[in-house]
């Protein structure tokens, strides 16, 4: 029983137990089945359960009706409040896909692009820039990191308007080079920050040894802390995607001609294009923008639970 | 190897129970202790030529910080103060723009939107986040499920697709209103009516409550138990233990949850950009500071007065978490 040693509550394993379901027995399971009224409590927790339950339908509802009106015919959208369609149709996907200048393809392919230049830089430059705050002892260090630290809230509207005119110079506009540069040069110091926590973790001993080994510091970079580092890795890596897919303030800024719009860009026209006639196209759509983050969220959860009890990020 | 090796510095969660975060993280570096290094001091040897190697890997961020980051961010505090429209050289105007937007009353309109916005939909979004944290806590079978079910709306909520599914279901004929209709209320269009557009909004983001509640979850979790069995030996009761135990020890928790999500906020703008079609109506009630900077820099070009008014933001973002952390000396409970 955990309740037997108070101190297991400071144990290590409490590292990975704020979110761990079976650490849920808490203070107060086993005092509730020591009293009589066994009963009671048992009618109040399905209660409960079902008004979680309940509460979770409600809060989900919306996602749901727009799965199920996706299938729907347009003028059934503006009918049926329920879930099942009760005539069911896929026109609204090939309709939408074809409903714009490009196919939807087209978009897609050019949010992958992004989020793929987006997530080799910030794997890369920002778990440099974490070694060396976390490893390596240079001058002005901790006014560098608080720096890092306050970069991180600085408001993106700061800087945009230079940042335009800089690519606008540069003929950046309308190419995916002002989304892809600033990560491959560690812009999104919020991953640094994640990284930094993380090697902290790692023990010393482990490079202090490859350094007796004769090991400099790209080597026990990149063998020893990278490979240690796959759980910040992987979380990184997730929460670049899902911000990247999101993304619209810079997209909409940097994009503007048609053939570059990513997908957030895309959908968003929609409304200009179809003039809200059509919301069984938008919403089957939005379906399709919406499924690759919902299968990151299935398969990355772990990463994605954990990723926000020791940072704090949306 | 992943499966064994835990998140996060073990050691570090004792030291401080409050999940780490960048604002502990800034709390503690300006309050002068340094982020320990375990004996540095007998290692300092070990350390030469550490400066090479940090030029090298810090080169990539270096840039960054000077090129995409602190660049730009002297050239807009350099424009705020000129006239500047793209196609000619900016024009030095002093503090106009600064002293034009006391009287631009468009821009004292967003301001009272996204201050309404914030003061409102913060609290109840905060407040969702800790009953269910609270409900979901006590060993709840399930949990990783509710857990789930409550976080996605967190993930998705930011996009394109649920500000568009937004739009519809607060529709004349969308689906909140279909369901009144099944109780004989004649709805109204929430998203085209000034009075209701801003609050449609507001429910989105208490919609997004998911994430804050998985940091008071965590939060939860590192309260140690001996407190609360050393609470009941002296007969303290359900309702004592809450207040006695979970919510001093939860402030930290409570305090970095209202920071970030006022920061977030503050900076809305996907949404409303979308919901409202890109106008920030119906009559301007959904005109966030954001939109409104967008629409003056990149529709207008008017981009010496953008500047400014980023500025302005970057002034009441820093001004409202300087707030924040001086108000939390009343009210946080820091147990080191």
């Amino acid at each position: 029983m955990r309740d037997d040693a108070p101190s297991a509550t400071n144990s290590p394993t409490s590292g990975s137990g704020p979110v761990s379901p079976e650490n849920g027995d808490g203070a107060t399971g086993p005092r509730e089945r020591a009293k009589p009224t066994y009963w009671r409590s048992r009618t109040r927790s399905v209660l409960k359960h079902l008004g979680l339950i309940l509460f979770g339908l409600i809060m989900l509802y919306p996602l749901l009706w727009m799965i199920s009106s996706s299938f729907k015919p347009n003028d059934l959208i503006f009918r049926e409040p329920g879930l099942i369609p009760s005539e069911f149709t896929t026109g609204n996907y090939t309709e939408g896909w074809n409903a714009l200048l490009h196919p939807f393809s087209h978009y897609l392919m050019n949010s992958a692009i992004i989020v793929l230049g987006s997530l080799l830089g910030n794997l890369v430059a920002c778990s440099m820039a974490a070694y060396a705050f976390a490893r390596l002892q240079f001058r002005g260090r901790n006014l560098w990191f608080a720096i890092m630290l306050m970069s991180i809230m600085l408001p993106i509207h700061v800087i945009i308007v230079p940042q335009y005119i800089l690519f606008s110079e540069l003929q950046w506009i309308n190419t995916f080079l002002p989304l892809i540069v600033p990560k491959l040069l560690a812009t999104d110091a919020f991953f640094i920050f994640l990284m930094v926590q993380f090697f902290r973790g790692i023990p010393t001993e482990l490079d202090e040894a490859a350094r007796l080994d004769g090991c400099g510091h790209g080597r026990i970079y990149l063998r020893i802390m990278l490979p240690l580092s796959l759980p910040a890795l992987a979380t990184t890596a997730i929460f670049t995607f899902i911000w990247t897919w999101n993304d619209f303030f810079s997209q909409l800024i940097f994009l503007t001609r048609p053939e570059m719009y990513t997908v957030p860009i895309a959908l968003r026209t929609y409304i200009d294009a179809t003039a809200e006639s059509s919301w069984g196209s938008l919403f089957a759509m939005s379906i399709v923008s919406l499924l690759p983050i919902f299968l990151v969220f299935l398969f990355g959860q772990k990463y994605l639970v954990k990723g926000i009890a020791t940072t704090g990020i949306k | 190897m992943s499966g064994t090796h835990q998140y996060g510095r073990p050691r570090a969660l004792t030291e401080r129970r409050c999940a780490m975060s960048v604002v502990s993280e800034l709390r503690r570096t300006s309050g002068g202790k340094s982020p320990k290094t375990p004996g540095s001091k007998r290692r300092s040897a070990a350390h030469r030529g550490d400066g090479r190697a940090a030029l090298v890997f810090l080169a990539p961020w270096f840039v960054g910080l000077i090129v995409i980051t602190a660049g730009p961010m002297i050239a807009s505090g350099y424009l705020s103060f000129t006239d500047y429209s793209l196609l000619e050289p900016p024009s030095w105007i002093g503090l106009d723009n600064y002293t034009r937007m006391f009287d631009d009353p468009r821009l004292l309109n967003a301001l009272q939107v996204t201050f309404t916005y914030v003061l409102v939909s913060v609290p109840l979004q905060l407040a969702a986040a800790l009953a269910l944290a609270l409900l979901l806590d006590r060993g709840l079978r399930g949990l990783a499920i509710y857990r789930s079910v409550y976080y996605l709306p967190s993930l998705l909520g930011g996009s394109v697709a649920i500000a568009l599914l937004w739009r519809q279901v607060f529709g004349a004929d969308g689906l909140v209103n279909q369901f009144l209709a099944y109780f004989g209320i004649e709805g109204m269009g929430w998203v085209s009516h000034p009075d209701t557009a801003l609050g449609t909004l507001m429910i989105l983001n208490v919609w997004t409550f998911g994430a804050p509640m998985i940091i008071f979850l965590a939060g939860l979790r590192q309260i140690p138990r001996m407190y609360y069995e050393a609470a009941e030996i002296d007969g303290a009761g359900k309702v004592r233990r809450f207040r006695s135990v979970t919510m001093p020890l939860l402030t930290p928790i409570i305090f970095f949850n209202l920071v970030l999500q006022v920061i977030n906020a503050f900076q809305t703008f996907t949404q409303a950009y979308v919901v409202s079609g890109g106008t920030g109506g119906p009559a301007d009630s959904t005109m966030f500071y954001t939109l409104y900077l967008y629409q003056k820099g990149f529709a207008s070009l008017d981009m010496g007065y953008a500047s400014a008014m980023a500025w302005l933001l970057l002034a009441i973002v820093a001004g409202m978490t300087a707030v924040n952390f001086l108000a939390s000396k009343y009210w946080v409970f820091y147990n080191d």
